[in-house]
């Protein structure tokens, strides 16, 4: 028999959900064509406002064309389909295209709704829904000054930052008396106004919008029905969604008295063998607005066409928590007053400015909804409460009073959940899914995210999700084992307090103190490492040598072919004419493949071990020093001409910079590090890349930190603004040892800092208040590491006894036979080997 | 050149201090390359053939001595696989085994026999 065939109008996050489940693990029955208008696949566009903090149409992905490949998925993108012929089974798109279908999928979503107001199709006048919308919103950015978000709902705020992001003085226009007017009641909303202001955002609620005409300080003025106007530059309308059911009503299938395809349970419309699924689906009168409501009925259709009528749709948790424009918003369950009878209990803290509502059924035992501003840590506790209907403790006023001194928060706690609780809506995970992950061996937040996907989505339960891993990791008596190898039954960060309070200088003393065997290669470069960060004694010194890998050891990257690639230090990429020109000799006389690297340096590959010393010989001689190319260390720092010779620059950013890398040179880390300047917020330097990122501003330096390139793209944080070049210093100094000392062994900032508990704001406190009360120690240990550092290579040329090391034989002058190059573009390459090495991880 | 006699005798190589303890070294021994470690730790030497039959160069005295239960071993400093110094083994992968060389420190002096 062939394969059914299913077709999917409609790509976005609700559509690829379905094609996504439909396909299963297992060898798919199904043959699956999908059909968008948007030039995309799907993407994500919860997380569409990311975009304005620098995610890329590509970070937002949720699939790409080879994985559709792979699974066998046809795709057709940038054709509508325009028309459906139910009696013959087709589909039929603008460009004429006629695909046939057995079972047919409408995910056709919802478009925004833009008020009747006259003017309202002008240039500068936008949507918030796509991608390409948000590239046309920034377009109109660059040349506006102020700009209006028409709509204070949920999206209508998300817009809003956006605005913000770009620059612009923000209004944003509300025609209910209050924001969110769905999720929040009067109190709620009130906060939220005022929380917003506080960021310069201009809110004007109760203001209906009748004329959008020529203005005349701004380019547009709208005109409001109580005879006030607002001049604005550029216009989003975000008034809310319609479902995009067009296809479906021309097609002559049901539609609902106010828009919408209508379905039963099972997601079927009125029309055999057509379902429609997410925003463009009226299910009991209801269009759910929401992400993880069409996600359930993605499941139910192909749990459906796979033959189960079991699996139905019936209804979904409007709940929701997010953080808009900063403030921290949740809603749950109905707060509008419409169950008889219920009452309420109100928090509201107008120092701090936080609210909190908590509505209980008459009787007072459970609990109906809740609305929480400026503070959402009880929405976990309280959305199980609602979710599982669950009996309210005696007093319930205690679930959203805040904590007093020393007393447990006064939750319910994670135990007291039932095993459905659902945690992770988005991706309909239970509590007893994670308890069957940990089950199957889960330790981690990253292993129970890749088993079972919870807290991969929005990210909302992620904090609920960790805490249900944690108890069940506590309950089954799991320890979770840190150990760097088999040698030591320690962390790196265990080890180095045994390395500082014992004051412990070699490898072979620490493996006699607490460790077994000879070592190995995890253990032995870890170490050396923290030996140097500690005592920063030269990594070539006899009972350090067994230690390295091989580029410490021999001070060079070692290339494929056992060459080694040879990188002066050159502070900030500045660097005089007459040092350029012996980098240049120095490569010639030797032969060496020359490259300038990212980092501002020049990089010479192809030295050979015996060649190593007279090149850097001569380096040394001419004044540059090494570049520590070859450590976990100090890498570049990479800058911009800042205000010595830029137009534009606010501060002296490349001074600043070769004082940082003098600063921090040779400063063995558990990781590579990098910097970056900017003179200016143009960021020329791309600081925001880096392990630290400087920017100046007319008010000082902007910290960032635990940015990186590599694999997994990352900006850094924002960490403090508004720095004196000490007050930088400082902070940097107790940062970077603080990281050297707690990190785990090739940990990069990046990862440090996401596993920090806490964050970003523990680190702050930590570095500014001192929490700890270890900067002092942190600090002394800094110049400590300032004050010992050497020159490795002009130490090691100086000294016979070390260079007896650098020559291939030991007991011949002959060179290494199994060196072979060819010549490319004029330079030495590495000649390619007959051997394969394809086999190896 | 007399094979049997290389084959039974043992070659001066290089003086026993030029060896740097918990490292390696390379020489040139009968026209091969033959990476030299001495363990003080374990108070052992130990020789292999200096090709990294993965990497595809003459590179492993340049790699780090570890252990592993009771095997001492060398991981390679291009893709870190594992050998088996006295035996040669290849610990991550049966598709290589290294030459194994024997070695001795006698007189102060570092020597090299071929394994009979």
């Amino acid at each position: 028999m062939s394969k059914q065939r299913i077709i999917v109008v409609g790509n976005g996050m609700v559509g690829h959900k379905f094609i996504d489940t439909i396909i299963g693990n297992e060898q798919s029955e199904f043959e699956v064509i999908t059909f968008s208008e948007e030039s995309r696949l799907a993407y994500d566009r919860v997380q569409l406002s990311y975009f304005f903090s620098g995610k890329t149409a590509d970070d937002l992905a949720l699939t790409d064309a080879a994985y559709y490949q792979e699974n066998g998925i046809k795709f057709v993108l940038n054709d509508k389909v325009v028309e459906l012929d139910f009696e013959n089974k087709n589909v039929i798109t603008a460009s004429g295209r006629i695909e046939s279908y057995d079972k047919l999928v409408l995910a056709t979503g919802s478009f925004p709704f833009v008020p009747p107001i006259p003017g309202n199709d002008q240039e500068h006048c936008h949507v918030y829904r796509t991608i390409d919308d948000l590239e046309d919103i920034t377009k109109s950015g660059d040349s506006s000054k102020t700009g209006v978000v028409i709509g204070g709902g949920l999206l209508g705020l998300e817009a809003g930052n956006a605005l913000v992001n770009l620059g612009v003085e923000t209004h944003i226009v509300e025609f209910a008396p209050r924001l969110m007017a769905v999720q929040l009641d009067d109190g709620g909303g009130a906060l939220l106004k005022r929380k917003i202001e506080e960021l310069g955002v201009q809110v004007h609620t109760e203001k209906a919008t009748t004329e959008i005409v020529a203005g005349e300080t701004s380019r547009y003025r709208m005109n409001f029905a109580d005879g006030t106007f607002l001049e604005t530059d550029m216009i989003i309308f975000s008034a809310g969604i319609r479902p995009q059911d067009e296809l479906a009503r021309l097609s002559g299938i049901p539609i609902g008295e106010r828009g919408g395809i209508v379905i039963n349970n099972h997601c079927q419309t009125g029309v055999d063998d057509v379902y429609a699924i997410g925003e463009c689906a009226l299910w009991d009168n209801f269009i759910f607005g929401l992400v993880a409501p069409g996600y359930q009925m993605a499941k139910v259709a192909a749990a459906h066409i796979h033959g189960d009528a079991e699996t139905t749709f019936t209804g979904a948790d409007m709940s929701t928590k997010l953080k808009l424009l900063g403030v921290d918003v949740a809603s749950i369950g109905e707060v509008h007053g419409q169950t008889p009878g219920a009452q309420s209990y109100t928090y509201h803290d107008e120092i701090e400015q936080v609210y909190k509502r908590l509505i209980v059924s008459a009787d007072g035992t459970k609990m109906v909804g809740a609305v929480l501003v400026g503070d959402v840590d009880a929405y976990g506790t309280l959305l199980q409460l609602k979710l599982n209907d669950m009996k309210l403790p005696a007093n319930p006023s205690v679930l959203i009073l805040p904590s007093s001194g020393g007393e447990e928060a006064a939750g319910m706690g994670v135990d007291a959940l039932p095993d459905t609780a659902a945690i992770c809506s988005c991706f309909d995970v239970s509590k007893g899914d994670i308890k069957n992950a940990v089950a199957a061996g889960c330790c981690s937040m990253g292993e129970l995210k890749a088993s079972t996907k919870a807290a991969t989505g929005c990210g909302g339960c992620s904090a609920l999700a960790k805490q249900v891993l944690d108890s069940e990791l506590a309950s089954l008596g799991f320890e979770v084992k840190k150990d760097i190898c088999e040698h030591f039954a320690y962390s790196r960060q265990e080890l180095t307090d045994i390395i500082r309070v014992k004051k412990i200088k070699t490898f072979s003393a620490l493996l006699s103190e607490c460790g077994s065997g000879l070592g190995c290669e995890i253990c032995k470069p870890a170490v050396g490492s923290i030996l140097a960060s500690y005592w920063n004694a030269y990594v070539l010194e006899d009972a350090h040598v067994g230690l390295q890998d091989t580029n410490d050891n021999y001070l060079g990257n070692m290339q494929k072919d056992g060459t080694y690639s040879v990188v002066p230090r050159i502070p900030g990429g500045e660097v005089t004419p007459d040092g350029l020109i012996v980098i240049g000799q120095v490569a010639k006389e030797f032969n060496l493949y020359t490259k300038i690297t990212g980092g501002a340096r020049v990089d010479l590959f192809g030295a050979q071990l015996h060649e190593l010393p007279a090149i850097w010989k001569k380096l040394v001689d001419a004044g540059f020093e090494t570049g520590h190319a070859y450590g976990k260390s100090l890498r570049t720092v990479k800058a911009c001409v800042g205000n010595t010779w830029c137009r534009y620059g606010v501060k002296n950013s490349i001074g600043f910079a070769i004082d940082l890398e003098n600063r921090y040179k040779g400063l063995r880390s558990p990781h590579k590090v990098k910097f970056g300047v900017s003179g200016c917020t143009r960021e020329c330097a791309e600081a925001q890349g880096k392990d630290f990122g400087l920017i100046a501003t007319d008010g000082g330096w902007n910290l960032y930190f635990g940015g990186n390139g590599g694999m997994r793209p990352r900006h850094g944080d924002l960490f403090a603004s508004d720095l004196t070049d000490q007050q930088l210093r400082t902070y940097v100094d107790r940062i970077y040892m603080f990281y050297i000392r707690t990190a785990d062994r090739l940990q990069r900032t990046s990862v440090w800092l996401e596993n920090l508990e806490g964050g970003i704001e523990y680190l702050r406190d930590v570095i500014i208040n001192d929490s700890l009360n270890i900067n002092a120690e942190l600090e002394a240990e800094m110049e400590n590491n300032i004050e010992n550092y050497q020159c490795e290579w002009k130490t090691t040329i100086e000294s016979p006894e070390k260079l007896k090391r650098f020559k291939h034989f030991i007991n011949s002058k002959e060179e290494d036979t199994g060196l072979a190059f060819k010549v490319i573009r004029g330079q030495r390459f590495p000649l390619a080997k007959e051997i394969e090495i394809t086999e190896l991880v | 050149m007399d094979i049997t006699s290389t084959n039974t005798s043992w070659t001066n190589i290089c003086a026993a201090n030029d060896l740097t303890p918990d490292a390696g070294i390379c020489a040139l021994f009968n026209e091969q390359q033959v990476a030299i470690f001495l363990c003080q730790q374990n108070n052992s030497v130990y020789a292999v053939a200096n090709f990294d039959p993965f990497g595809g160069a003459n590179v492993l005295s340049r790699g780090i001595i570890g252990s592993t239960q009771d095997i001492t071993y060398v991981a390679s400093p291009l893709y870190k696989q594992r050998f088996n110094l006295v035996t040669g083994e290849c610990l991550d992968s049966d598709e290589h085994q290294l030459k194994t060389f024997n070695v001795r420190i006698e007189n102060e002096q570092v020597q090299l026999k071929e394994a009979s």
